[in-house]
């Protein structure tokens, strides 16, 4: 920053000067609303936060701060060997689905954008249609699948149908028409073949919207219930979500564990969102042309 | 280095034709400036110089190859675009030597490479720098050095210029041109602004609806045009156009002045007569324009003057210091050597 930024202007020194508006109601609303809306989202997080420092006798308890705060239940469950299962399977899961649809999603993305070939929109059309069936619709069909394919209870066959998703290859085809042919066929005078430009032009300019479908895909597996539910049948091949599920008996769910478990597991979602988030920030596409 | 020859170039899109054979040989280390409106097919021709589109019909040769079934990057070419394309997330040193990374070369080579490109454009300082840390005209110098990297046989410039603000376009223009002199490849470059095609080039291709209107040095086009189009394009303020008819050998001028050219025009046909501001001025010769002053652009040393008569505004250039007034009824006259004319119907130049 250079001397005369930090120097006040004379707009900046009215405007200190200037009596202060009082709120109009039109405002304080919004605050309110706001602030509601705030407190909707944290709540739940508080609480799960709360009941995994209670003592299970205390768990129906609404009372948001325990009277005997302890932390036994993070000691049981990280002491638990099934949570570290569960938990490295979840890791495992999560981590190649969200780079296979890296790979994949911005792949077909690319070639639907940037290449003219007959049928093009068709596919493109067929892909995203896919966006309109429910998951639930398509469970019965995977099982089947898995079943005779001996995928059942397997980490391929919990994988397999989120490795590429519509949505990630529509968000990736929207993200290229922003990268100007101009660097494309920049690229291809300069010699680079078709994949070394998708992979060294094209994706480094397109790096916040991997970051988003990072994030998107990565919650979406980390957080995945129900196929996992189905597909898996021993307690090693369970995902984190399906594990916690399983915690206490048919008699008594262990609320204070699955919390503590849930508190345990928002961890790598945390970090992976702090990490890739100034990708989203950044808006580096048009750094490269004219000024 | 090498020459280029084009033979009969078509460019077909669907059924829409947008070059219609177009035909052109370009000498070694020539600066050759294509220039026209847009949708002339200027850049189509470049491009498909670049083997960025394939040609429907015709041939393209570089150094007396012919590059048509060519790849872009086996054709010896390097292109600087309208938008630089230069990549964001590399920095200079990266984006001057992407060029080189098929190359089969040392990495010292190519580090050497670098260094003496961005010594020949003065950017030696500039090459940790990201493209967002330069400004305009820095940037279009790393699409150059890009471009000149690799030492390609043809340098192609695509409207390289148009995204500058006009000093540093001024600037630019003339650095393109020392570079030009200095490293001596044959350049293509296109442009939409005249003023750019008659300072930089060796010759100048103007080009209209995808047909080549003249070929021809800066002197060539400007005073010898070869056609109506040619004459109004180049050089501002545009050609003024009168009519006039030929009658009894003689130019029988819409004003009722009457010229006398010399033999060899056409006997009863209708004539345009082209002449240029500066050649056109108040005095007291054959009247080719007499009406009011309507506006007055004083530039200083000169004073444009633009004077109504016959349905039309004609443009000339009066004295600086004592210009005629507006509404000033005025009498606009020029050397007869100064005139071209034209065929009214064709347009084409009769001498």
């Amino acid at each position: 920053m250079t001397a005369t930024e930090i120097r006040p202007t004379t707009d900046a020194l009215l405007k200190t000067e200037a009596p202060k508006k009082p709120a109009n109601m039109g405002q304080i609303l919004r605050w309110m609303l706001l602030f509601l809306g705030g407190v909707a989202m944290v709540m739940p997080i508080a609480y799960m936060i709360s009941t995994s420092l209670k003592w299970p006798h205390e768990v129906y308890n609404l009372k948001l701060i325990p009277d005997e705060p302890h932390i036994e239940n993070y000691t049981y469950v990280l002491e638990d060997g099934r949570f570290y299962w569960w938990f490295v399977n979840s890791m495992i899961i999560a981590v190649i689905t969200t780079i296979c649809n890296v790979i994949f999603d911005s792949l077909v993305g690319y070639t639907l954008c940037k290449f003219r070939f007959p049928g093009r929109y068709i596919v493109f059309i067929a892909i995203l249609s896919t966006l309109m069936i429910p998951t639930e619709m398509l469970v019965i069909p995977w099982y089947l699948m898995s079943q005779q394919f001996g995928w059942l209870d397997t980490y391929w066959g919990i994988m397999f149908p989120g490795l590429m998703t519509a949505f990630g290859t529509f968000l990736m085809k929207q993200f290229f028409e922003t990268v100007p042919d101009d660097f494309i066929e920049a690229a291809r005078i300069d010699g680079l073949n078709e994949l070394q430009i998708w992979w060294t032009v094209a994706m480094p300019l397109v790096k916040p919207a991997l970051a988003a479908l990072a994030i998107f895909v990565f919650l979406g597996n980390w957080t995945a219930f129900i196929w996992p539910l189905i597909v898996t049948n021993s307690v090693e091949m369970y995902t984190l979500p399906v594990g916690l599920s399983s915690f206490g008996d048919e008699a008594d769910v262990a609320w204070e564990l699955i919390m503590t478990g849930a508190a345990i597991s928002t961890i790598p979602t945390l970090i992976v969102f702090l990490i890739f988030q100034r990708y989203i920030i950044q808006g580096v596409v048009m750094a490269g042309l004219k000024g | 280095m090498a020459d280029l020859a084009i033979r009969n170039l078509v460019k077909r899109y669907d059924k829409t034709e947008v070059l219609h054979g177009i035909s052109l040989d370009v000498e070694d280390g020539e600066f050759v400036v294509f220039v026209g409106p847009s949708g002339c097919g200027k850049s189509t021709t470049l491009r498909l110089i670049a083997g960025l589109e394939d040609a429907t019909g015709g041939e393209i040769a570089i150094g007396g190859r012919v590059v048509n079934n060519l790849e872009p990057k086996d054709r010896d070419i390097a292109m600087v675009f309208q938008n630089y394309a230069i990549y964001p997330h590399m920095t200079v040193r990266k984006n001057i030597g992407f060029g080189l990374r098929t190359a089969k070369m040392s990495k010292a080579d190519k580090d050497a490479r670098i260094d003496e490109v961005a010594g020949i454009l003065g950017m030696t300082d500039l090459l940790a720098r990201k493209p967002s840390q330069l400004s305009g005209g820095q940037r279009q110098r790393v699409a150059i050095g890009r471009a000149m990297v690799r030492d390609p046989a043809v340098f192609l410039f695509d409207e390289p210029l148009s995204n500058l603000d006009a000093q540093l376009r001024t600037q630019m223009r003339l650095e393109i041109k020392k570079l030009h002199q200095r490293v001596g490849n044959t350049i293509i470059f296109v442009t939409h602004d005249q003023v750019e095609a008659m300072t930089m080039a060796d010759r100048i291709v103007i080009m209209r609806d995808g047909h080549i209107q003249q070929v021809g040095t800066p002197a060539e086009v400007y005073h010898k045009p070869a056609n109506t189009f040619v004459a109004r394009f180049i050089g501002a303020p545009s050609m003024n156009m009168l009519s006039g008819m030929v009658e009894n050998g003689a130019l029988r001028m819409a004003s009722g002045a009457t010229l006398d050219l010399g033999a060899g025009l056409p006997e009863g046909r209708e004539i345009t007569i082209g002449v240029r501001p500066e050649d056109l001025h108040p005095g007291d010769g054959p009247a080719l324009v007499r009406g009011p002053v309507t506006v007055r652009e004083p530039l200083g040393h000169e004073t444009l003057i633009y004077v109504g008569a016959e349905g039309q505004e004609v443009i000339a250039k009066a004295d600086g210091r004592t210009p005629p007034n507006v509404g000033e009824v005025v009498t606009l006259t020029a050397a007869v050597d100064t005139l071209h004319v034209f065929d009214a119907a064709t347009g084409d130049a009769l001498r």
